[in-house]
């Protein structure tokens, strides 16, 4: 019997469950490697070559590449394995939480100075679909 | 005999750690945050506790998707602080309590609560971020502690239920312990946040505001709310309060004894993508 995921109703959400785990393994076992400071060297002096020496995907590489984290999430990766990307780019969590939501980092930081993102209109997949 | 003196509930977002150790807690922003823990510190220098055994999780950092336990104890006589890319947090070392904590893994094991025994274990901003808001930034921390880690990182994180029936588990251990310490329990993480996804940034402020409220006065019925409620409502995060029954579940008045006194609770939002929320139970007598 297939496993129950009421989770999958939230919109905007992927739930890092074990297969999203499966699927992300590599990628985020790469993102792991990056907390040694010797690996985010050899990370940032050649990106591809390095993501070549991990068996992911090639559309997990481009994902990474391209710092696309919606497209590394829906490939199996998981947000606190990713933040090691972003702190290798010297980034803040709220850069990389902000750069999924199609805002810009201004907007962003103001919306959750605002308060957050409102829960109204944002529990059921069939809210966002109606926008 | 050793028992549970309180229990302290607050968040642990990173940012609040970065702010500290950069010297930024004045600013208007963090000034926010910060006040809500004034209390906090005061209450710490007047009741100290011999030992602080702290709930929280790891966020990949000493557990990879190699091993992926859902309760860790730390057992080892020190645990280093982690580098979670950014360089390690300049905060002490944490000393542990070996003899207290095989103890409880003994205890709790035997009391059919399967638990993962870990010597080894940097500790993360989890752990770190709690004791900097309750301790501030001291040379050594004030007394030795317990990390126990919990899985919330990869679905199904364990249920709320389950958590608050191992606290009950984790203070039958501590009641039998010979030497007289006094304990305190923490729940760290949470309130509501998300940080994935295009519904990254969402706050639900009512909804913390009733965990709170569920927490002090009816935490069995709390700990009955299904994962797909914290999912939807607290964000995809904040799953993580399940953590915060552990602590609760530990408290006296949840087998006998009077309701604990609550001491502090405050709430903020934001510090960076979430909300802050933190509370102070004492256990009455």
């Amino acid at each position: 019997m297939a496993l129950d995921k009421p989770y999958r109703d939230v919109p905007g959400t992927t739930i890092f469950d074990a297969d999203e785990s499966r699927k992300g393994y590599w990628l985020n076992q790469f993102c792991m490697s990056l907390m040694k400071a010797a690996n985010r060297e050899r990370f940032k002096a050649g990106e591809r070559a390095y993501l070549d020496e991990w068996p992911m995907t090639e559309a997990q590489k481009q994902a990474v590449l391209a710092r696309d984290l919606n497209r590394c999430i829906a490939l199996g990766g998981n947000i606190y394995f990713l933040a090691k990307i972003g702190a290798t780019d010297g980034k803040s969590f709220q850069q990389m939480a902000g750069s999924m939501t199609g805002l810009s980092e201004e907007e962003y930081r103001r919306m959750m100075v605002g308060g957050g993102r409102p829960i109204e209109g944002n529990r059921y997949r069939h809210e966002w679909e109606k926008k | 005999m050793a028992r549970i003196t309180a229990s302290v509930y607050t968040s642990h977002v990173p940012a609040i750690g970065a702010a500290l150790d950069h010297g930024r807690t004045h600013e208007p922003y963090w000034q926010k945050v910060f006040s809500g823990y004034e209390f906090s510190r005061h209450w710490m220098q007047e009741k100290p506790p011999d030992v602080i055994f702290l709930v929280y999780n790891d966020h990949a950092n000493a557990f990879s998707l190699e091993i992926i336990p859902t309760f860790a104890i730390g057992t080892a006589a020190e645990f280093a602080v982690a580098d979670e890319g950014w360089g390690p947090r300049p905060v002490p070392k944490v000393i542990g309590h070996p003899e207290l904590a095989a103890h409880i893994a003994q205890s709790v094991i035997q009391d059919d609560f399967d638990l993962t025994i870990v010597n080894k274990m940097d500790v993360d901003h989890g752990l770190t971020v709690p004791l900097s808001l309750l301790c501030g930034q001291p040379q050594a921390w004030p007394c030795p502690v317990i990390p126990f880690a919990v899985n919330v990182v990869q679905y199904p994180v364990p249920s709320g239920r389950r958590c608050f029936q191992l606290g009950q588990a984790i203070r039958r251990a501590v009641e039998s312990f010979d030497d007289p310490l006094q304990v305190q329990i923490w729940g760290t993480g949470g309130m509501s946040h998300q940080l994935q996804g295009p519904r990254a940034g969402l706050i639900n402020r009512e909804w913390d505001q009733r965990f709170l409220d569920r927490l002090i006065a009816e935490p069995a019925a709390l700990a009955q709310l299904p994962h797909i409620e914290y999912v939807r409502e607290a964000g995809s995060e904040g799953i993580e309060l399940v953590m915060w029954l552990i602590a609760r579940g530990a408290m006296n008045d949840v087998d006998r004894g009077a309701p604990p006194r609550v001491v502090h609770r405050f709430y903020h939002v934001p510090a960076s993508n979430t909300a802050v929320g933190h509370l102070i139970l004492e256990n009455a007598g």
